[in-house]
């Protein structure tokens, strides 16, 4: 079966692009700071780091033009680690001190 | 998954292996960190005020120079790749040096704040360190594991890149051998990501 | 073309030499079947080792108060007995045993995807071994904390805790990489034709298990990490003193080691997908039951973890989920066991040696897995933690599950390996005698468990005498067994009667190769329809 995305050459500016956005986020979560958002604040802070990831995944590490198990792998990761968080957290946030 | 019985004679070279191979690899590390950021989350949620007082003592600065001297580096080692399958050696090169220099400055910086810590008596192990209170132990505690090991990291992926340029430069990779600059940019991103992550839970929590 | 081996025309992987002569075209042989049988040999010598362990426990406790050995000896014992069990037998054990072996053979492959990985794998597993071994004769004496090495008295105790540590740790780099290697391998090299649902059950249950490898591993690795970062730099995270908190590392560790027994497991049911149907002489039932049921296993089973801490001190909710969800984790294995029944119904059974092995495992399996609802419940659970009735639960599922479905592969899988038949009469011998030892070794723990005999103790009250001594007589009976079985299947492997391709009727791809096979499995590789 031909791999018709196979040796996808990503051209240069989009790493450009990519890259600017990638600096604007981090400004952009520098910024966020400076108002008060209370419990949101890391909840900001940890959007605009996905935000980041998402796009350093997608485009540096090329899983927008490899085969779709890629992405399906990565996402599957994410999701277990996170629910492995979730459910240490159980622990925590309900107990009685 | 129909697409992924491709019938691939044994004999042909088949690049999704070492790709697929590094992407496990990969998992690997996000795991390994992982832990460090469950311990992390446990404690910040346990320890919200000292987590946010601690933080301000981190210079957010350097902190943001830092990051984006790794974002910078990750693009011009994804650059590298678009430059090796175009066939430009040189500039292939040119790239990885240029990668390479921003990881010995991220290095650099690093030490420059890490020493400025230990003159304070902030050192892993300290005295110091001990007779804070339990959340400051444990914030600097987990600062020096994970941005120590994030360093580790660094300073392989350095050597990594090293190795990648000498072989670039003999022609040993090529546009059309190239698994080994691929898979150690994805290193490289790895270990972008990771710092994506710990900058704001270090240094923005303020 | 003959039903025995083409050995005139291509000598086997036993016999061809390559760039290296002797043992060391062995010890740096990249050929993985040669891999495996380098993992066999070493395993099986820890799995002595280990044996030996155990039976000195039991030989401590057949009687109250110090018998063979005092308090200090007894914890150092079940530290090395638990550490040698886990990290060096049954968590490699099948995976790299046969799995190296048969899994590129399986799928109508030449050799896995990095075969040089996989013979660093071994390597790294040879310096994990003596790294955590070294424990026992460096420092200031062998460790006493434990396989479990549980905060606090791991940061605390005197004993050589960092070798034993630091050799997990080493080990665990072993698992990773034979996990990746099998990944990609049935990625990337099955045979044409062979779709993921032609692939055999074998195969799929270590890919269930890769996974495992893969992404539960690495937490165990950086808890380890922590450990010797509390005992050199006081760092604090397990330290109540310095605002760390001990049950944390409980949850670092469990998160690691739950998914790792369904790491020990999920290759065992996976040999028993393959027995079962064979013998049976009828096509496994329910195989995309059994594959999603698999996957099922290795996906629920990450959250399931906190059963091992329901007295530990976690917040009511955290009980209630682990509870549940443990109880939700079952439902798969439950499936397979009635998929494995559905196999034998109204099927032509050969009475031979693995079969022996697949259904005496069913029994075994059932009766760990029940005991393990019981563990699972939080009132009951309360009762039975940290007591002898745990112990059994888990030697009846690991050594009577994983083990025996280790024996019945071993045998079943025999004749490919060596190219020779074991000897059959004293095979069954071995397992009549190892299976009855086993039952009343362990069996009675269920007894003193739920009467209220700790767990980890070398002494106990003497109202569980009796129980003790009949359990420590089944551990002699038993390791008879065991002996039986291995000589024979020593003796077998140079004396035996030389094996055709298929002594079974077996329907796998293996089955096709020489016994035993050639360097590179196939002449050709097979096109599947």
């Amino acid at each position: 079966m031909p791999e018709h995305h196979k040796n996808h050459v990503v051209p240069y500016k989009t790493y450009g692009f990519v890259l600017a956005g990638l600096i604007a986020f981090t400004l952009l979560s520098v910024a966020v700071t400076q108002i008060y958002l209370g419990p949101l604040s890391v909840f900001v802070a940890l959007l605009l780091a996905g935000l980041k990831t998402t796009l350093v995944f997608m485009y540096f590490m090329h899983l927008k033009f490899e085969r779709r198990t890629y992405i399906i792998l990565v996402v599957f990761v994410l999701v277990l680690y996170v629910a492995v968080i979730v459910v240490t957290m159980l622990d925590y946030i309900f107990r009685i001190t | 998954m129909a697409t992924e019985q491709v019938v691939q004679h044994q004999e042909e070279y088949d690049r999704e292996i070492p790709k697929l191979g590094m992407w496990l690899f990969i998992f690997t590390e996000l795991l390994f960190f992982g832990g460090l950021f469950l311990v992390y989350t446990v404690y910040r949620f346990e320890n919200p005020k000292a987590f946010h007082f601690a933080a301000e003592e981190l210079d957010v600065t350097i902190g943001t120079v830092n990051t984006i001297i790794l974002l910078v580096s990750s693009a011009t080692i994804a650059m590298s790749m678009t430059a090796i399958q175009k066939k430009q050696q040189r500039n292939t090169f040119l790239l990885l040096l240029v990668t390479f220099l921003l990881g010995v400055v991220f290095l650099v910086n690093k030490s420059f704040e890490w020493l400025e810590k230990f003159e304070h008596g902030h050192y892993p192990g300290s005295e110091t360190l001990q007779s804070l209170g339990h959340g400051d132990t444990l914030f600097y505690g987990l600062y020096f594991a994970m941005t120590g090991l994030h360093a580790l990291h660094v300073v392989i992926g350095v050597i990594l890149i090293i190795v990648v340029m000498v072989k670039v430069k003999k022609g040993l990779i090529t546009g059309e051998r190239y698994a080994l600059l691929e898979n150690s940019g994805l290193y490289w991103h790895l270990v972008d990501i990771i710092w994506i992550f710990l900058f704001p839970l270090f240094y923005l929590v303020t | 073309m003959s039903q025995y081996s083409n050995q005139d025309q291509e000598p086997s992987y036993l016999k061809y030499q390559g760039k290296y002569k002797g043992i060391l075209g062995w010890i740096f042989s990249t050929d993985h079947k040669r891999i495996g049988l380098l993992y066999l040999y070493s395993i099986m010598t820890f799995f002595i080792i280990g044996a030996i362990l155990g039976l000195l426990m039991k030989l401590e406790l057949i009687a109250p108060g110090e018998t063979i050995m005092g308090a200090e000896e007894y914890n150092a014992v079940f530290t090395l007995h638990g550490i040698t069990m886990i990290f060096l037998i049954v968590i490699p054990g099948v995976p790299a045993i046969l799995g190296n072996f048969l899994l590129p053979i399986m799928i109508g492959a030449k050799d896995v995807a990095f075969p040089r990985l996989n013979l660093l794998s071994w390597w790294i597993y040879i310096l994990g071994a003596i790294v955590a071994i070294s424990s026992q004769f460096m420092g200031q004496g062998p460790p006493d904390t434990g396989w479990t090495f549980y905060a606090p008295y791991s940061y605390q105790a005197q004993s050589n805790v960092l070798a034993a540590v630091l050799g997990a740790f080493i080990l665990g780099f072993s698992s990773i990489l034979t996990g990746l290697n099998f990944i990609v391998t049935m990625h990337r090299m099955r045979a044409p034709g062979m779709t993921w649902f032609k692939m055999p059950l074998f195969p799929w249950a270590l890919y269930g298990t890769a996974w495992i490898q893969i992404l539960a591993t690495p937490v165990l690795g950086i808890t380890l990490l922590l450990v010797v970062a509390e005992r050199t730099l006081n760092i604090g995270f397990f330290n109540p003193a310095l605002g760390g908190d001990p049950l944390l590392y409980q949850h670092l560790f469990w998160i690691y080691s739950h998914p790792a027994v369904y790491i020990m497991i999920l290759p065992g049911m996976g040999i028993i997908s393959e027995i079962l149907p064979t013998f049976s002489r009828k096509p496994i039932f329910g195989y995309r039951a059994i594959v999603i049921s698999t996957l099922l296993i290795a996906f629920v089973g990450y959250f399931v973890w906190g059963h091992h801490m329901f007295t530990a001190g976690m917040s009511g909710t955290a009980l209630f989920a682990f509870s549940f969800l443990t109880f939700l984790v079952a439902i798969p294995s439950a499936i397979k066991v009635f998929n494995w029944l559905a196999t034998m119904y109204k099927g032509s059974i050969m009475l031979r040696t693995p079969f022996y092995w697949g259904a005496s495992f069913l029994f075994m399996f059932m009766v760990g897995g029940l005991t393990g609802l019981v563990l699972g419940s939080l009132a009951t659970n309360v009762h039975v933690h940290d007591t002898a009735f745990v112990v059994a639960h888990f030697h009846f599922i690991i050594f009577g599950g994983l083990g025996f479905a280790f024996f019945g592969g071993i045998h079943y899988w025999f004749p490919k390996i060596f190219g020779r038949m074991y000897d059959e009469r004293w095979a069954n011998l071995g397992w009549v005698t190892f299976m009855v030892g086993f039952l009343f070794l362990y069996g009675t723990m269920f007894y003193l468990g739920i009467a209220g005999m700790p767990r980890r103790y070398f002494d106990y009250l003497p109202e569980y005498h009796t129980g003790n001594v009949i359990s420590s007589l089944g551990a002699i009976v038993m390791v008879t067994g065991l002996a039986i079985i291995i000589i024979n299947l020593i003796i077998s492997a140079r004396h035996g009667e030389k094996a055709p391709k298929d002594p079974w009727g077996g329907q796998t791809l293996e089955w096709q190769v020489d016994s035993p096979p050639t360097k590179e499995n196939f002449h050709e590789i097979p096109t599947v329809q």
